[in-house]
């Protein structure tokens, strides 16, 4: 990494910036390091990293359950890292059109983008490089993001990107091991179970949903998605994932406007 | 899925890079945005109606040892589950255990 030659070094020659602090940080890397496992311990105290195993038990007896390998399961999680978005990915990437994938996907995971927008305040501070913020940002999925909205404000701000990263990394690090269990166990237990395991996801899926939806918006989106997608998959005319979205999200979308213009 | 490079460039083009480029945006262009503003909220009724569509397919096209249970019996374990969560002061735990308790205990069922 280089040092960060804009900020921070007008009292020292270039060269002596880079040998003292290569963090972009501006953090010796052995402190950094600590405050790294600093956060990589407070994702082992987090409820989500005990809800993110179970989790993960299930996608991972799913994406053996669509037959794909340990290794590509495993490389999901690292990459996508957004349980919805892989469960989308894992159901549908051998029946429906890659575009239909893609769009689905896609859809699954624009919550991200407020959520980015609202943690870059915390992480911030002048002289902060954008590509410092790359890995926070891959980090930021429902379960870090809340933990992070929690614990950030109570560490000094040099120290909250590496501190970020440790969170990150410690939750992400549950739920590779969830997936490993449950890819396993998807080998060895005998059908019913194997079903049962199977079944964690969508079950998962439907409580987070329920439980995260404090307004009539959430509950109408969710219930109506629920009974309109197998009619509009039955309609078979494709995307029906896509479609179920917009036209069931903009319906209670439109109930929602309503009734706030009422007020 | 097929065996080889495939899924992995499926994996890259259709999961990682339609994910990943909403919080690069966020980077790019997030400062300023308000959390509450309308097009936030109409995108979360779409996507929360998109996840709910997911959870529908997977009971009604279900994956591997899943398919075998009778279809009858994954809807009641997921409408059971669901009326747990609500029994048991909304605890996500309880609509689990319920849905699985229903799940194989209606699979034994029809099996014997």
């Amino acid at each position: 990494m280089i040092a960060d030659s804009e900020h921070g070094s007008q009292h020292m020659p270039e060269q002596e910036v880079q040998a003292t602090s290569p963090q972009p940080s501006g953090l010796p890397p052995r402190f950094s390091a600590f405050i790294f496992i600093d956060g990589f311990k407070a994702a082992l105290r987090s409820v989500f990293f005990y809800v993110l195993v179970g989790n993960y038990v299930g996608m991972g007896a799913l994406a053996h359950g669509f037959g794909f390998s340990f290794g590509w399961m495993a490389l999901s999680t690292l990459l996508v890292w957004a349980a919805p978005a892989q469960v989308i990915l894992i159901s549908t990437l051998g029946t429906a059109t890659l575009v239909e994938v893609a769009v689905a996907v896609t859809l699954s995971s624009v919550r991200f983008l407020p959520m980015v927008a609202a943690l870059l305040p915390m992480l911030r501070r002048a002289g902060t490089r954008q590509r410092e913020l790359l890995l926070p940002m891959h980090f930021t999925a429902i379960s870090v993001w809340v933990e992070g909205i929690r614990l950030l404000p109570s560490r000094p701000r040099e120290q909250r990107i590496a501190f970020y990263n440790g969170l990150g990394a410690g939750l992400m690090s549950a739920a590779l091991i969830g997936g490993a269990f449950g890819f396993y166990l998807a080998t060895k237990l005998p059908p019913l179970l194997a079903a049962s395991l199977l079944f964690f996801t969508p079950l998962a899926l439907l409580m987070s949903a329920s439980r995260n939806s404090r307004t009539l918006l959430d509950r109408l989106a969710f219930g109506l998605g629920l009974v309109l997608g197998p009619v509009i998959a039955a309609q078979k005319v494709g995307l029906d994932l896509m479609w179920t979205g917009l036209i069931a999200g903009s319906i209670a979308y439109a109930v929602h406007w309503v009734r706030e213009a009422r007020r | 899925m097929s065996s080889g490079m495939e899924p992995y460039l499926a994996l890259i083009l259709l999961g990682f890079l339609p994910s990943e480029v909403w919080r690069w945006l966020g980077l790019v262009i997030g400062r300023g945005l308000d959390e509450e503003s309308e097009i936030i909220l109409w995108v979360r009724g779409v996507a929360t109606a998109l996840v709910a569509a997911v959870v529908a397919r997977i009971v009604l096209i279900p994956p591997g040892a899943l398919a075998s249970v009778p279809l009858s019996v994954r809807v009641a374990a997921i409408g059971c589950g669901f009326l747990g969560f609500l029994l048991f002061r909304r605890s996500a735990l309880a609509g689990v255990l319920v849905g699985e308790a229903v799940l194989i205990a209606g699979a034994t069922a029809f099996a014997g």
